[in-house]
């Protein structure tokens, strides 16, 4: 027999050992973001809504660190975190909303009815700020240190045992 | 009733194939000795027929339980719908996990059977091993279908109504695409079995290659022209307006190819000058392993495609096992065995066969840059990064061996088989460079375009003149099919490269937001959006634009791009529209709404492309599909007459025989 006969067999068996081990994963749809740990790009948006102030980078630096959440309200996972947000709030968080490719009305009439868990909400008519973040859907969440740097990405919508872990990261971002 | 008929003809042909890989064995090991196991042994080849047909008829009572749209079948009710157009609850069988799989081992039966039952030249030990070998390999597609993926299942209610087949595969396309890549998958496993059953008994030889080549050719013939029509589908139902994207599911039927097209040149070696024993048996468990191995791919979930097929890891387990148990088996018994098989005729570097041996290694180092480009995802992944592979690696990758292999593929069939001398084709190889000297001059003169479409331009040019020059200087009617085949196709190749060329040279793209009544500029024609209008089909409702087209000072065309919402199940397509002129395509596609315009009209994302000669790349491809077919009918053209060769002589000496004479001709073998 020789060597080189063996090196098909050798290469398949590669392939199929790691094939296998894959098939044993979990699928992990979600992609993080490539902006995790890296600064939170220059922004402005105007206000999504009447008698609410937008957003910019500078409004994350300074202070302590706080939630960037990525929504929008013709989304419905998007109701479905809003209890949670509530939640986070009332512990003291302060979270900054991004309405995305949303309008004025639609926004309110949102807030009215799932509550409004934001001081400030900037509107992303073009998603802009969503590809800068590296956002791969709505909603996503951010935890944004003072010195305004990107530190943890939520991607989907927060869920009642989220609530302590973004907790968790807002204080290791402080 | 029908369920139940086809759930119980597959398990008959189980029972089948279990009967032609032990009969085959037996068949192994008696072989010679006078034994009461004959007649087992005598079983192999009609237990191959009878399976072929129940196999068959299983796929065909499929086929009629979703033509009627029976919803007690689990299969129908979650992939088919009352309303849907007729055509598309037929090719709606085919359109989902268990049906194709039902289709891929009725294939792999009946190609079995057809084996089997036609031929006759092979030694019977080889024969005996290569119907075992076949009937294990549908034992294990069979088990995979019965136990993990049964299309017969019965809901315990019937459903009041079907859940809808994918919008995007309710398209013409699904009617051929699959199906024709699935014969030419499976068709490799005819191949595979002649492979293993001439390394297990040690026949490889020009016999064997002869009696392999035209399952080769058959199954690449079927493989080219299921690619082309795939890629054209995904050009025209995607609305992307690109012909190949380095999908994983497009490289799972690329990959086959290369491999086929590699064996079909080198088993021509083979038979011709025995040569190239171990590489051809080696090519011809790759070419099916790479069937296998797509299958795999797309069916497992490992990769991440943009065909969104069911996904499901425990099939993908059971694949997987499958595929260990063959490619790997196959591979041992390759190791085992390839060391006893002589080497061969020995031939030099510039010779026909030089040339063949080299462009094999081309055309299986790009295999291995597709495959490693496909699977490094996988590899990658263990170590939690995450990659996408694309154009940026496959093009250039692929170009450093496509590019010599082009040069030799221009030259090779010039060479003479054995030896030759370089010096007795000077003027050909002159005159060839000069024309792709003179196309690169020319279109860098007039533009700045890529490299490698530049490139691609030049080699087009000459390799269509090359593909040619075998039938210079030859009486053309007394030129066998065979080698009119081998031009067709070589210059199909250069016609298909042409086409891609020009496509990414010279492609000239819009996308605006037009209002109705808006003007829009796209190289030499004038886009002109008349109106939108919603309308509705049978299971849909969509808007639809109206674009006027008018190529400088010509005649205006109207083309009618929509964007399409099914509602069984719910999703948005693209319909494109197309507008084919000898030297070009226009393509339109027509978006979301885009706001409003100044004056208070809305205005609709369009999309337009002018592709030039974009369709040469399918007409390539189909040139190069019917040089396989003329080959196939010129290789069982001089098959047959050689066995009405071989009877007459026999008729004659048996003549000479019985009138006595000793004076009789020889025969004409």
């Amino acid at each position: 027999m020789r060597l080189l006969y063996l090196i098909p067999l050798a290469l398949f068996l590669f392939f199929a050992g790691v094939a296998g081990y894959q098939l044993t994963k979990p699928k992990q749809t979600a992609i993080p973001s490539q902006m995790v740990e890296q600064a939170l790009p220059e922004f402005e948006l105007p206000p999504a809504l009447d008698g609410m102030p937008g957003a910019s980078r500078a409004d994350f630096v300074g202070g302590k660190p706080k939630l960037l959440n990525i929504w929008a309200s013709w989304c419905v996972p998007c109701i479905a975190e809003a209890p949670h947000l509530e939640r986070l709030k009332e512990e003291g968080v302060e979270i900054i909303g991004i309405a995305v490719r949303d309008r004025p009305e639609a926004v309110s009439g949102f807030l009215s009815r799932y509550g409004n868990p934001y001081t400030r909400i900037g509107a992303d008519d073009i998603s802009e700020l969503m590809l800068a973040v590296g956002a791969s859907g709505v909603p996503e969440t951010y935890v944004i240190d003072a010195e305004g740097n990107i530190r943890y990405q939520h991607i989907g919508d927060i869920r009642e045992n989220h609530v302590d872990l973004l907790l968790e990261k807002l204080e290791e971002a402080g | 009733m029908i369920a139940e008929l086809g759930h119980a003809a597959l398990w008959l042909a189980t029972a089948l194939a279990v009967l032609q890989m032990v009969a085959g064995a037996l068949g192994l090991r008696e072989m010679g000795l006078k034994n009461a196991n004959a007649g087992v042994v005598a079983l192999a080849r009609p237990a191959a027929v009878v399976q072929a047909f129940l196999a068959t008829l299983a796929f065909f009572l499929l086929l009629y339980a979703f033509a009627i749209t029976d919803l007690s079948i689990k299969l129908v009710a979650t992939n088919s719908h009352s309303m849907k157009p007729f055509i598309y609850k037929l090719t709606g069988t085919w359109g989902n996990h268990e049906g194709s799989m039902l289709l891929w081992v009725a294939v792999l039966a009946l190609s079995g059977g057809l084996l089997a039952g036609l031929e006759r030249r092979l030694p019977e030990k080889t024969m005996s091993a290569t119907l075992s070998v076949q009937g294990f390999v549908a034992l294990g597609f069979y088990s995979f279908l019965l136990i993990s993926s049964n299309p017969f299942e019965r809901l315990p209610l019937p459903a009041p109504e079907g859940s809808g087949l994918n919008p995007l595969l309710q398209d013409i396309g699904l009617a051929i695409h699959p199906p024709t890549l699935y014969i030419g998958y499976v068709g490799l496993s005819v191949a595979f079995s002649l492979c293993m059953g001439a390394l297990i008994t040690k026949q490889v030889t020009p016999d064997f290659a002869k009696v392999m080549r035209p399952w080769v050719l058959g199954a690449w013939v079927f493989l080219t022209f299921g690619i082309t029509a795939g890629s054209y589908w995904a050009y025209y139902e995607l609305g992307w307006g690109g012909w190949w994207f380095w999908d994983p599911v497009e490289n799972a039927s690329l990959m086959p190819w290369l491999a086929a097209t590699a064996l079909l040149h080198s088993v021509s070696v083979l038979a011709a000058r025995d040569a190239l024993r171990t590489w051809t048996i080696m090519l011809g468990v790759l070419a099916f392993s790479m069937s296998m191995l797509g299958t795999f791919l797309v069916r497992s979930g490992v990769i991440t495609s943009v065909h969104a097929f069911a996904v499901d890891p425990e099939r993908g387990s059971f694949i997987l096992a499958l595929l260990g148990l063959y490619i790997g088996g196959a591979l041992v018994i390759f190791a085992m065995r390839a060391g006893y098989i002589a080497e061969g005729k020995r031939f030099t570097a510039t010779s026909r066969e030089g040339a063949l041996v080299f462009n094999n290694v081309m055309l299986s180092a790009i295999l291995a840059i597709v495959l490693l480009g496909t699977l490094y995802p996988v590899f990658t992944e263990v170590f939690d990064v995450r990659v996408s592979v694309g154009p940026p690696y496959f093009n250039p990758a692929g170009a450093i061996f496509a590019i010599p292999m082009f040069v030799v593929m221009a030259i090779g069939p010039l060479l003479r088989w054995k030896d030759d001398k370089p010096a007795r084709i000077q003027f050909e190889m002159m005159m060839l460079a000069a024309i792709a000297i003179s196309v690169i001059a020319l279109v860098a003169f007039f533009g700045s375009y890529g490299f490698l479409p530049i490139l691609g331009l030049a080699f087009a040019a000459a390799l269509g003149v090359a593909a040619l020059l075998p039938l210079r200087g030859r009486k053309l009617s007394r030129v066998p099919t065979a080698t009119y085949g081998m031009v067709m196709a070589h210059f199909g190749v250069a016609v298909s490269l042409f086409g891609m060329a020009s496509e990414s040279a010279f492609t000239a793209e819009k996308l605006a937001a037009v209002s109705a009544g808006g003007q829009e500029q796209v190289a030499d024609w004038t886009i002109e959006l008349e109106s939108v209008d919603p309308i509705a089909g049978p299971n849909w409702t969509a808007v639809e634009a109206r674009v006027i087209a008018t190529r400088g000072d010509g005649e205006s065309v109207l083309l009618t791009p929509q964007a399409r919402n099914f509602w069984a199940p719910s999703q948005a397509t693209s319909e494109s529209a197309l507008l084919t002129t000898w030297d070009g395509q226009l393509y339109a596609v027509i978006g979301d709404s885009a706001g409003v315009d100044a004056n208070g009209n809305p205005r609709w994302q369009l999309r337009i492309w002018w592709k030039p000669f974009v369709t040469f790349i399918w007409y390539g491809g189909l040139l190069i599909a019917f040089g396989g077919v003329l080959s196939i009918i010129g290789r069982l053209q001089v098959d047959l007459r050689r066995r009405s060769a071989i009877k007459r002589g026999k008729e004659r000496r048996e003549d000479a025989e019985a009138i006595g004479s000793s004076a009789a001709p020889e025969p004409a073998e």
